[in-house]
């Protein structure tokens, strides 16, 4: 995989080279958005399911313990064999255990969140194993050597001729086709082959029931069914928020996840499973990875309400105009910001900042976490563990010093806008990044307390 | 209606006030106008969000104390400034005075809801003849809710709107999308350069795509932005706070005794 190794906004500069590309980007984000807003605002109850949705998972986020052991012993008895990792390489050796005891160097995976978050796929090439992701669009960036730039939309940030490119070097597609019937067509046969001949599948978990022990995955194009229904061995993987307590709070999250994604009333399939068929194993990995850790943390564990619709992402005026990539995180986006500095506080100190609090975030998310203030809360706690540049401390403690004090903040300010006034290229000038694409405000002989002294005091 | 009795102190934050001279004066005069009494304390400075939102909350300290000393004497503080106000309104606070400053916190009013909420204006005689694009600033609106937010599902309303719709000769364009962010940020605008200029350039398109000869907000950093922008694309298109629209008047309808 590759990977990227700028910060967010040097990323995010060489992202906005392509103009036109940028604005097309943006524009099937938008489109994504806008479909969302249609279908939620055909449910009158819209903002009641939200609150009911955030409520569950709080009662989740307050009852963790004691509903994963209730999950642990339901699935056990409906014949699932429960396995527990404290972390990615732990989960990606369990994994590599179940196929190795197998004789297995092939496996399907339909798509997981958490498995990208674990790094898996590396890990088990590494070892020899042939993962195949079924996914279309997490199959097509698999091709690409690339990690997904979107978690619903893996290759959104691809065009229909980068696809057909793609397809042309390693599924022998016509050289220029970029028809999407016939992409998709070619994409099916290849992947049709790998289903039948894998005896191992792996899929991801939206939710996992607790009173009875089973899970659902939900996708558009049936692959996660595909998979486990025809592999001697089924492996789920979910971290350990995916839980939620009843069958009947399914109902709410169904209705809100597609609908908050892509404007779907519901995926194509939600696929419940239960028990193994016959002859079949079926294996469960509940990982931590760092939840616990964010769990504990006041003021972010709302953090793990989130069932990965990606809705933040499509409304993020950010996100639309830096692409997915440009978060080095498995999870990018308003989403990711808030849950990558619990993962390695000093690679992802960045991401809070990679936001202008707009809030959209928080109003387009089905479990109302308050993304924007979590961001600002981020930004609190980066600062004080060491994790911005010092160039940045000192120009803040500066700033902070002058508007401390009122007199100097008056002598500074009237200084400054005579240097602005008398000697422009003072500011005006590629050391101020400001004046690179905007020109500065003009300005005025008096500020507004000169004004308001002169006219209004004497 | 008469409003003379109440104390009013004018928070005119700091970019304003160094940068922006005439929205402080069109503010002031418009709440004269609105029949009030105002006072500008002169040892105010800033309200601390470029610290806090940099990450740097535990700098603001000065910053409080000054506004705390500045404005707790007043009935209502009024600015015309969303993302400050909801700044203060969020964050204010000064060692020792826990329940003062939270009262404080309460007293800071961002000018349109001052004028819709507690002025509750039925009209203003304003005169401004030109296709108006309005840009809601986020804090403003989302944080503040001076209009209904795109994202959810809920009753439109529009208090900038309504003011505006009240002005002669104004014709409100409508916009692709009237509720995205124009990219300030504060630090971000110049920490996040590219992003924060294509996102001020989309929303300057949208106006201009519409026609508008002026954007207004009640926002004057996110103006400040998008003016940036349009000047240095030499653009006819001009920012106008809210304020200058509302004072560019002869008279007040409100404030006229009746004959």
């Amino acid at each position: 995989m590759s990977t990227v190794t700028k910060d967010h906004a040097g990323a995010s500069e060489v992202f906005n080279e392509d103009e036109p590309y940028v604005n097309w980007h943006d524009e099937t984000l938008w489109f994504v958005r806008t479909k969302r807003d249609k279908s939620s605002k055909q449910l009158p109850e819209w903002e009641e399911l939200r609150e009911s949705a955030s409520q569950i998972k709080h009662y989740v986020l307050s009852h963790m313990d004691g509903l994963l052991q209730t999950f642990e012993q339901k699935a056990k008895e409906n014949g699932i064999h429960v396995h527990w990792a404290s972390d990615g390489p732990e989960h990606n050796e369990i994994v590599l255990g179940l196929l190795k005891q197998h004789n297995i160097d092939k496996m399907v995976k339909s798509k997981s969140m958490l498995t990208e978050e674990c790094h898996m796929n590396e890990f088990l090439i590494k070892n020899g194993i042939d993962v195949i992701d079924s996914d279309l669009g997490e199959r097509i960036v698999q091709l690409r050597n690339e990690p997904p730039s979107h978690i619903v939309l893996p290759a959104i940030h691809l065009k229909k001729k980068d696809i057909g490119d793609l397809f042309h070097e390693h599924l022998g597609t016509e050289a220029g086709a970029t028809d999407p019937q016939y992409l998709t067509e070619a994409a099916r046969q290849h992947l049709r082959d790998k289903f039948l001949t894998r005896r191992a599948a792996l899929t991801g978990v939206n939710f996992a029931v607790a009173e009875t022990g089973s899970f659902v995955v939900s996708t558009n194009e049936g692959n996660a069914d595909m998979g486990a229904h025809l592999a001697d061995i089924h492996i789920a993987s979910m971290g350990f928020e995916k839980i939620i307590p009843k069958q009947e709070h399914l109902g709410v999250f169904l209705r809100l996840l597609a609908r908050s994604a892509t404007g779907q009333p519901i995926t194509t399939y939600s696929s419940h499973f239960k028990t193994p068929r016959e002859g079949q194993e079926m294996h469960l990995i509940i990982v931590d990875n760092g939840r616990s850790t964010q769990l504990g943390r006041e003021d972010f564990r709302n953090s793990l309400k989130c069932i990965r619709c990606g809705a933040c992402m499509n409304t993020c005026p950010v996100y639309r105009r830096s692409g997915g990539h440009s978060y080095h995180n498995a999870v990018a986006g308003p989403i990711g910001s808030i849950l990558a500095p619990n993962l390695d506080m000093t690679k992802n100190a960045d991401l809070p900042f990679a936001s202008t609090l707009c809030g959209s975030c928080s109003n387009v998310c089905p479990v109302k976490i308050d993304i924007h203030d979590q961001l600002y809360k981020w930004r609190q706690v980066l600062v004080k563990g060491g994790h911005v540049p010092k160039g940045k401390e000192i120009g803040i403690k500066a700033m902070s010093m002058v508007l401390s004090q009122p007199r100097f903040y008056q002598w500074s300010g009237k200084l400054g806008r005579s240097v602005m006034r008398a000697m422009p290229f003072v500011v005006n000038n590629s050391l101020n990044p400001w004046y690179k694409q905007r020109d500065m405000p003009e300005p005025p002989q008096e500020s507004f307390r000169d004004w308001y002294v002169r006219n209004r005091r004497e | 209606m008469n409003y003379s009795h109440l104390k009013i102190g004018l928070f005119i934050p700091c970019y304003v006030d160094q940068f922006y001279p005439q929205v402080g004066i069109a503010t002031l005069e418009l709440l004269e106008k609105l029949g009030c009494t105002v006072s500008f304390p002169l040892n105010q400075t800033c309200c601390g969000q470029p610290m806090a939102n940099s990450g740097f909350e535990h700098l603001t300290t000065g910053c409080n104390n000054l506004f705390y000393d500045s404005f707790s004497g007043f009935d209502y503080v009024v600015s015309p400034s969303g993302s400050c106000v909801l700044h203060i309104k969020e964050h204010l606070k000064v060692e020792d005075k826990p329940s003062e400053s939270k009262i404080l916190r309460k007293k800071v009013y961002e000018l349109v809801e001052f004028i819709t909420d507690v002025l509750k204006i039925d009209s203003i005689e304003a005169d401004f003849p030109h296709r108006v694009g309005l840009h809601q600033g986020c804090h403003g609106q989302r944080g503040l809710h001076l209009s209904q937010m795109s994202e959810l599902n809920a009753p439109a309303f529009s208090k900038p709107e309504t003011l505006l719709r009240k002005v002669h000769g104004l014709e409100l364009v409508d916009l692709d999308r009237k509720d995205e962010c124009c990219g300030f940020g504060g630090t971000f605008c110049v920490s996040e350069e590219a992003v924060s200029v294509k996102m001020g350039k989309d929303r300057v398109s949208d106006h201009i795509r519409h026609n508008a000869e002026y954007i207004t907000g009640s926002d004057v950093s996110c103006l400040m932005h998008l003016e940036g922008i349009l000047k240095r694309r030499n653009s006819t298109v001009q920012v106008r706070h809210i304020a200058e629209i509302l004072n560019s008047s002869i008279s007040v309808k409100t404030v006229v005794p009746a004959l």
